[in-house]
């Protein structure tokens, strides 16, 4: 049975996006896009470094996936709202993962500044895709005024902390129509297929791949969690019981 | 003229475009991305949009990230 991500009226196999920061070589992260077998990938874009820029084209070349730019660092509506529609000048795309924050200790997001920057965005003909808050009414707030999806964190960026509140992502899933991408948090393959089996419809790892000891091979686990998890989702758990249920019948038992 | 140009303090001929700018600045022009004075220049208009007297600009390209 087919069982594709339709995103922004785009069709996914792959239900993994990659995040590009923090791998310790652009050879690196080469090998990590291939091994996930992602089909989306972020990138950003910052103040010309002539030395720098190059490699990074050559990469994103032959690795042929979409590239979604992302609004990092902006902590305004105004702002990000700018950034936006340079990445949409430099990568042709109206695509963008829209992130608005509002202190750069934590990198959580501004739900005020973001729900702002989305309207304006969805109303100039963005393809929007909200970093936000693992908050069920900002979500819907989100997917109320156009966005194409809601990406809420389980935990802040970086942190490798998991989902710290499952109860709110399951709440999220119900709470909109539009798919749900967990982004942010995860740290290792665990995390990743927990988020699947809570009815997200793909998630977006950085660093649990970028800065494992192996991205490469991380990035093969993530893959595997990723399908996992979506596997057991449609499959559907068995209700958690207090007491056991034997598997093996009582019936017939003999007398010993 | 000078002008500012990802943060620095730049003199450039009069009469230089923000594609003249463009292709001092960057071998590979591909994905990149010029706001002047807060707004976007894009691609289409660089050569046709000549930078002034204290202008401010950003020229921008591909980072790895997110």
């Amino acid at each position: 049975m087919d069982d594709s991500l339709v995103l922004g009226g785009e069709t996914f196999t792959s239900r993994l996006l990659l995040g590009t920061g923090g791998a310790p070589s652009l050879e690196a992260l080469e090998r990590a896009i291939v091994a996930s077998g992602t089909q989306v990938v972020t990138v950003a874009l910052r103040r010309v470094e002539a030395s720098t820029t190059g490699a990074l084209q050559s990469v994103l070349d032959r690795c042929q996936v979409k590239l979604l730019p992302n609004t990092a660092g902006c902590m305004t509506a105004r702002e990000a709202v700018t950034t936006a529609k340079l990445a949409r000048d430099a990568f042709e795309t109206d695509w963008v993962k829209l992130e608005v924050i509002g202190d750069d200790r934590t990198l959580l997001p501004d739900p005020v500044e973001l729900v702002e920057a989305a309207e304006r965005l969805v109303t100039d003909g963005f393809t929007v895709l909200p970093y936000t808050n693992d908050d069920p009414i900002t979500a819907r707030r989100l997917a109320d005024v156009g966005c194409a999806a809601v990406m809420p964190l389980g935990s802040p960026i970086g942190s490798g902390l998991g989902i710290r509140n499952p109860h709110n992502i399951a709440l999220i899933r119900e709470a909109v129509t539009v798919p749900v991408i967990l982004d942010a948090g995860i740290g290792t393959a665990s995390d990743a297929a927990l988020a699947m089996e809570l009815g997200c419809d793909a998630v977006l790892i950085a660093s649990a791949v970028t800065r494992a000891r192996d991205p490469e091979l991380m990035a093969t686990a993530m893959r595997d969690a990723v399908a996992a998890g979506r596997a057991a989702y449609r499959a559907g758990r068995i209700p958690r019981r207090w007491h056991a249920e034997a598997s093996t019948q009582f019936e017939g038992m003999p007398s010993l | 003229m000078k002008i500012t140009v990802n943060g620095s303090a730049t003199e450039v001929a009069a009469g230089t475009s923000v594609g003249d700018l463009v292709r001092q600045r960057v071998d590979d022009r591909r994905r990149v991305a010029v706001a002047r004075n807060g707004e976007v220049v894009p691609r289409a208009e660089w050569d046709s949009t000549p930078l002034e007297e204290a202008d401010t600009v950003e020229v921008l390209a591909p980072v790895a990230g997110g």
